[in-house]
């Protein structure tokens, strides 16, 4: 009998899950139940579990929607955001969340993440980023740091990377974030904050994969690679109380931009009234 | 949060990547045959940080029975 919140949040007949030992993933996919059954218990937030869809690509993350029992979609490669536009223009009152990787947000599914980022639609997207495509067999990603190694790139990544939160924020998403596997809890708060937030929320959580890009570019196993997250990731709180120079070779843990604008199915209602009225049907 | 806690280990679903060992404040844990177990004598004090970093769910803190 596993924990309260597995037992509750987890398809347990499907676990343990495939991934790797000491992949982020799974501290990832614990974050997002956490985040999901604290929203469901507390009766001031209007989440529940049956009005919550979860959606997911292809890739090592997406396996997250067949883990997590609530009701979910595992779909084709790249179009979890495309598929959950399409669930949440339907049915405006769900929460939809999309649990997505670096390659399949970023690469195939690239296009569907700037324009529901433009569009400001209310899907809450939660990426699982290991910077590298691990269950094809650890390819280089758009998020493959400039010089590292991977199957594929063998001499080193030519290509410089995309920061996943800045291109949707550029892209117009109103609430950006940036979690880790490490730091566990706080990852947890900004997905929580993302759920609440009405319009497009991307938490970009970087993960660990230890087989192919810790294996691959010499960063040892995963107590190294989380290791390295808390050393080199700082929360919020510490990070702003740190001095410029201090903060040069440190990422922030916690919200990136937060703005907002009018959300997407909210203003295709009021079209839908509008064109009603101006009818006379 | 309600009353004290103890920590449970489930072996069969621990695949030995030793996250939890590696961060736990009290150093309390170990990797023996690739599986966690309490060290002899490890003192636990239940703070649920290794159960927040374990990929695998293989351990959890679960309410004390009085």
């Amino acid at each position: 009998m596993p924990s309260e919140l597995v037992h509750k949040y987890l398809r347990i007949d499907h676990l343990p899950h495939i991934w790797c030992a000491g992949c982020g993933n799974g501290i990832i996919m614990r974050d997002v139940a956490v985040a999901l059954q604290e929203l469901i218990d507390d009766p001031e937030v209007p989440v529940s579990r049956d009005k919550t869809v979860v959606v997911s690509g292809i890739g090592c993350s997406s396996r997250a929607a067949g883990y997590l029992d609530f009701d979910s979609i595992h779909t084709t490669h790249g179009r979890a955001i495309a598929f959950a536009t399409g669930i949440k223009f339907a049915r405006p009152d769900l929460e939809v969340i999309v649990l997505t990787g670096d390659g399949d947000c970023s690469a195939i599914g690239g296009n569907h993440l700037i324009h529901a980022a433009r569009r400001n639609i209310g899907l809450t997207v939660v990426t699982f980023n290991n910077d590298i495509y691990g269950m094809t067999g650890g390819q280089y990603s758009p998020t493959t740091p400039t010089g590292d190694k991977a199957t594929t790139a063998p001499y080193g990544n030519l290509d410089r990377p995309f920061d996943i939160a800045q291109l949707a924020a550029g892209a117009g998403a109103t609430f950006t974030a940036r979690g880790s596997a490490y730091h566990a809890r706080e990852t947890t708060e900004l997905i929580k904050q993302g759920i609440l937030h009405k319009g497009f929320s991307l938490i970009d959580v970087y993960s660990v994969c230890p087989t192919y890009y810790g294996r691959k570019n010499g960063r040892g196993g995963p107590v190294e690679m989380l290791q390295w997250q808390k050393e080199h990731m700082v929360p919020a709180a510490t990070y702003y109380a740190m001095s410029e120079e201090a903060r040069r070779d440190k990422t922030l843990v916690g919200v990136l931009t937060h703005t907002e604008n009018p959300e997407y199915t909210e203003q295709y209602a009021a079209l839908v009234e509008r064109v009603r009225a101006q009818s006379g049907k | 949060m309600t009353g004290r806690k103890k920590l449970v280990i489930d072996p069969a679903w621990c695949k030995g990547c030793g996250i939890c060992a590696a961060f736990c404040p009290k150093n309390a844990l170990e990797i023996a045959g690739e599986k966690v177990r309490l060290k002899e004598g490890g003192e636990c004090v239940a703070c649920g940080a290794c159960e927040m970093r374990c990929p695998d769910y293989a351990l959890w803190l679960e309410d004390l029975e009085e």
